[in-house]
């Protein structure tokens, strides 16, 4: 059964990350629907060590790139040097070509460097001089974003920020998992002593069977109903793309494939509307992007069957 | 170029047509045999055997080749058989004009069509001919159980039109669609019913035979020709009265009034007609509704003795009722009864003379015994009454069943068998008063009747016809005396059926002791005289009455039409309003959840419109505990039912039983 391994990685992450299940299983989720994940938090909650985890417990190969507003795109996608023995260029592939990247504070870069990665997350592929050099699969890209100091950064254009599937934010932990933390082994060595649990086959296997799941045609109805009110709320401005419904779909089958049912509820889709919306929607008032209370209003104005 | 695109087109579309329903479907084929049956089979009452067998036997190899799933036999042998089958219609009516050949004709052609059906076009030409069937059953007969059996054949055919169009759908479902289409178009049928201009006299190519007499009433009596109609229940007319009705000793229906004696039969003479009655009705007066069934004659079984009437009636000299012109349909009139009323009280002498005349050497046994019982009488009221008393003395037994009389009925009768009907009774007591000199007749029409207690209509049926007998008496006019009461006195008092001491003889529908069967028939026969009263009978003069009162004056075509026009729009405009409002139509699974949801909402735990099952599961587990486990697998089935991959029929019934086992209330 594939969400035995899906059971077993997150047993074995959130005995690393304590406390934060439930982001666990969206980020685990996020993955499964072959989507990226943008966490947006201050520094210090543990954004690296959940990308790290997920990493390591999958065996999947693992990049740490720190933007900063000196990056180039060639800085993360590779170059290609002339070999003079074989009098051709050769490209030397950058940090890109690994199966998980974490994309560090990816709003100080340039918004140059910035397209670069997101396009070669959209296309799953990079092009350098006219050659066409496939990512590995799978690839998955944690971003993140620290919200609180907007001084000296490139906010990611809407369009940029539709690449995503999830945002999720990870918050403090709660005082009974900080005390764990504070009393416990150093995350860092705990986890160089976790083993892999599970393989990129089988990451490949749960992603395949997320796509599998019944969608029944009343969700359907459901989907649309609520695309149809962020489209019509005067609360918002603009709605939802369909590329957004798309990855709202793609995650509900996930979050449903994790809870171990062969079919697609109603609440899986409210489970992860807010993930899938909150950095996509904007408020008409003020431009932000809308508090989890908003979005909760607005599932619950919408009737279900 | 256009031209040949356009063929080319055609071509396609045809092939298209007929490569989407390929042949028929299962499904499909079994509702167009069912609704071809219903509307084969209700002709073979009427058609010729043959025609109606072989018609069934088409349906039937139709059906053989549906189930086997195989082709449809040669064109060529189709072929032979339409035209064996149009010689036989030939041969049997010797034409083709008119409307049993035609009926015959298509009761074959639809077997045949069904037979070569490839298409969805044959399909429909089918539903078609099954409709037009349906529609030529009413050339027949108009009954009530006719337009059941349309209606349920119409309702087959429009089945069958739904499997066409729904090929994958549900046999159940196709009938329901079809129900509630036909539903719809009640309002349709009424409007038409009610505003189409009526046609004056029956429709089209009715059956000649509807003319023929039926009546058990007929203007010669002989023993045993009334005892034959005590076997039928068929209904001669219905009387509805303003008040209280007679009582059933007082309901002598008068029909011929037989003078002439040959011995052995009895034979109505000419009478004189006049358009008032031949007497000045006195007394109480009884007003009453008749509803007679046609019978091809002019007489009006009328209640003894009918006052002044509409100047549509005749009245004869010997008292009788008659309608201007034979009684082709069935007829209503609005009569009254005077029952107090002396009749004939200046009789004509020659109708007295006539009415005292016995054959020579006829009944001679009979002739001495009224000659002694009359010796020394001082008037004819004491022969009457002497007459009278020694009849009773002779215990005579009645009965369906007479013996066969020979040359001398009246004797045989009185001395030797002593067995006999009312007509028994009625002849040889007018021969004995004639022999005695006292002018007698025989008077035959219906006895009784039977109140039906649903319509409070009284039911006089061709088991009621009856014979007895008048005597003229000086100064009191024409006195009524039947001798069969002083046999059977329960004949007059309560009808035939109480009157036999053997119950067996009678029909089933007739007994006594069958009360359940006859409030069946009661209602039945409740229905059926509503059925003729305001379908039948809404001739073009009651539309044109209704119309008047509806404010469209005189029934003009123009005012006719835009009545008709605004009838049918308001009804499309009601018809499609409702189509708009109705909310969707909700799947068993859905329905079954939603008066779930109401039941818990009953309960203090209401859904919120926006709560997923699995969540208003929790909900529902906090408002009540101890059913946590039941609730929790009601809206884990729903989940799984509603948002799963195709539920099996069992599950939906798994979550009604579940829902049905929860004992919160």
């Amino acid at each position: 059964m594939p969400q035995d391994h899906a059971n077993r990685l997150l047993e074995a992450a959130s005995r690393i990350i304590l406390g934060k299940e439930r982001e666990l299983r969206l980020a685990l989720a996020c993955l499964i629907a072959r989507g990226h994940l943008l966490i947006e938090d201050v520094p210090g909650v543990g954004k690296t060590t959940l990308a790290h985890v997920l990493a390591r417990l999958m065996g999947l190969q693992f990049q740490r790139i720190q933007f900063t507003s000196d990056l180039l795109p060639a800085d993360i996608l590779g170059v290609s040097i002339f070999d003079r023995e074989t009098s051709a260029f050769r490209f030397h592939p950058g940090p890109a070509f690994a199966q998980l990247i974490l994309a560090d504070e990816i709003n100080r870069a340039t918004p140059k460097t910035q397209s670069a990665l997101l396009e070669a997350m959209e296309e799953r592929q990079v092009t350098a001089d006219g050659q066409t050099h496939a990512l590995p699969e799978p690839f998955f890209v944690i971003a993140t974003q620290n919200p609180a100091h907007q001084i000296g950064t490139f906010p990611l254009p809407e369009s940029q920020l539709d690449r995503f599937l999830l945002r999720i934010r990870l918050g403090y932990p709660d005082p009974q998992a900080e005390r764990a933390l504070l009393m416990g082994e150093d995350r860092r060595a705990l986890l160089e002593r976790q083993p892999a649990v599970s393989s990129p086959a089988d990451l490949l296997d749960l992603q395949r069977a997320a796509q599998r799941l019944h969608v029944a045609a009343p969700l359907v109805d459901y989907i649309q109903a609520l695309l149809g009110a962020t489209r019509n709320s005067p609360e918002f401005a603009g709605g939802l793309s369909p590329r957004a419904g798309l990855g709202l779909l793609a995650a509900a089958r996930a979050w449903a494939l994790l809870d171990g049912r062969d079919h697609v509820l109603p609440e899986d889709v409210q489970t992860l509307f807010p993930h899938v919306a909150a950095h996509r929607l904007h408020l008409a008032a003020d431009g932000r992007s809308p508090p989890p209370e908003t979005l909760m209003r607005l599932v619950q104005a919408v009737t279900l069957g | 170029m256009i031209g040949r695109h356009l063929l080319a087109t055609m071509r396609a579309g045809r092939r298209h047509d007929s490569a989407s329903v390929p042949s028929l479907q299962r499904g499909q084929g079994t509702w167009l045999l069912a609704s071809a049956a219903a509307a084969v089979a209700p002709h073979g009452a009427w058609l010729p055997p043959w025609v109606a067998a072989l018609g069934l036997a088409l349906l039937a190899w139709r059906g053989i080749l549906l189930w086997r799933g195989s082709r449809p036999p040669p064109a060529l042998l189709l072929l032979a058989l339409a035209l064996a089958g149009a010689v036989g219609v030939r041969a049997e009516f010797g034409h083709f004009f008119g409307k049993d050949p035609g009926l015959a004709v298509l009761v074959l052609l639809l077997g045949l069509k069904l037979l070569e059906t490839r298409a969805a076009r044959d399909i429909r030409a089918g539903v078609l001919l099954c409709l037009f069937l349906q529609l030529a059953l009413f050339l027949e007969d108009q009954s009530l159980p006719t337009a059941a059996l349309a209606l349920a054949g119409t309702l087959l055919a429009l089945a069958a039109l739904v499997a066409l169009a729904d090929p994958g759908g549900d046999g159940r479902e196709h009938l329901r669609t079809a129900a509630t289409l036909l539903a719809q178009g009640i309002p349709f049928m009424l409007v038409l019913f009610v505003l189409f201009p009526r046609v004056q006299g029956p429709l089209w190519g009715l059956p000649a035979d509807a003319f023929s007499a039926r009546s058990g009433l007929s203007d010669t009596m002989s023993p045993g020709s009334i005892s034959e109609l005590g076997l039928s229940s068929e209904i001669a007319m219905r009387a509805a009265f303003e008040g209280a009705p007679p009582p059933p000793a007082e309901r002598y229906w008068r029909g011929p009034v037989l003078t002439r004696f040959d011995g052995r039969e009895w034979h109505a003479v000419p009478a004189a007609e006049a358009d008032a009655p031949y007497y000045t009705p006195t007394g109480p007066r009884l007003d009453y509704l008749l509803t007679i069934e046609p019978h091809n004659r002019r007489w009006l079984p009328a209640l003894e003795h009918p006052g002044p009437t509409q100047p549509a009636l005749r009245h004869t000299s010997d008292l009788r009722t008659l309608a201007l012109r034979p009684l082709q349909a069935r007829s209503r009139f609005a009569l009254s009864a005077y029952p107090a009323t002396p009749v004939g009280v200046d009789e004509t002498a020659a109708v007295l003379a006539a009415a005292t005349r016995l054959p020579a050497r006829s009944n001679p046994r009979s002739v001495r015994l009224a000659q002694e019982l009359a010796a020394g009488a001082r008037d004819h009221g004491e022969v009457l009454a002497r007459v009278i008393a020694h009849l009773r003395s002779l215990r005579l037994i009645y009965t369906l069943r007479p013996p066969l009389l020979g040359a001398h009925p009246a004797d045989e009768f009185l001395f030797d068998t002593r067995r006999g009907f009312c007509e028994h009774f009625a002849s040889t007591f007018a021969v004995l008063m004639r022999a005695a000199g006292v002018p007698t007749r025989i008077v035959t029409g219906y006895q009784g009747g039977e109140m039906n207690p649903v319509d409070r209509h009284l039911v006089i049926r061709q088991s009621d016809a009856h014979a007895w007998a008048e005597v003229w008496l000086q100064g009191r006019g024409w006195v009524r005396v039947d001798p069969t009461a002083l046999a059977a006195p329960q004949r007059i008092e309560s009808g035939i059926a109480w009157a036999l001491t053997d119950n067996a003889e009678l029909p089933l529908m007739l007994r006594a002791d069958m009360a359940w069967l006859r409030s069946l028939r009661h209602r039945w026969e409740a229905a059926s005289n509503a059925w003729n009263q305001h379908v039948l009978g809404y001739t073009p003069e009651r539309q044109r009455e209704l119309l008047a009162r509806l404010g469209l004056g005189s029934g003009a075509l123009a005012a006719r039409v835009a009545a008709l026009a605004t009838a049918a729009l308001v009804l499309f405009g009601g018809l499609y309003a409702w189509s708009v409002r109705r909310p969707p139509q909700r799947d068993p699974v859905q329905r079954l959840w939603l008066s779930f949801c109401a039941r818990m909402a009953a309960a203090g735990a209401a859904r919120e419109p926006w709560q997923g099952p699995l969540d208003y599961a929790a909900h529902l587990a906090r408002c009540h505990p101890a059913h946590t486990q039941a609730l929790r697998e009601i809206c884990q089935t729903y989940a799984r039912l509603h948002y799963g991959p195709h539920p099996p029929d069992e599950d939906v019934r798994a979550l009604k039983k579940q829902i049905a086992r929860l004992k919160i209330k």
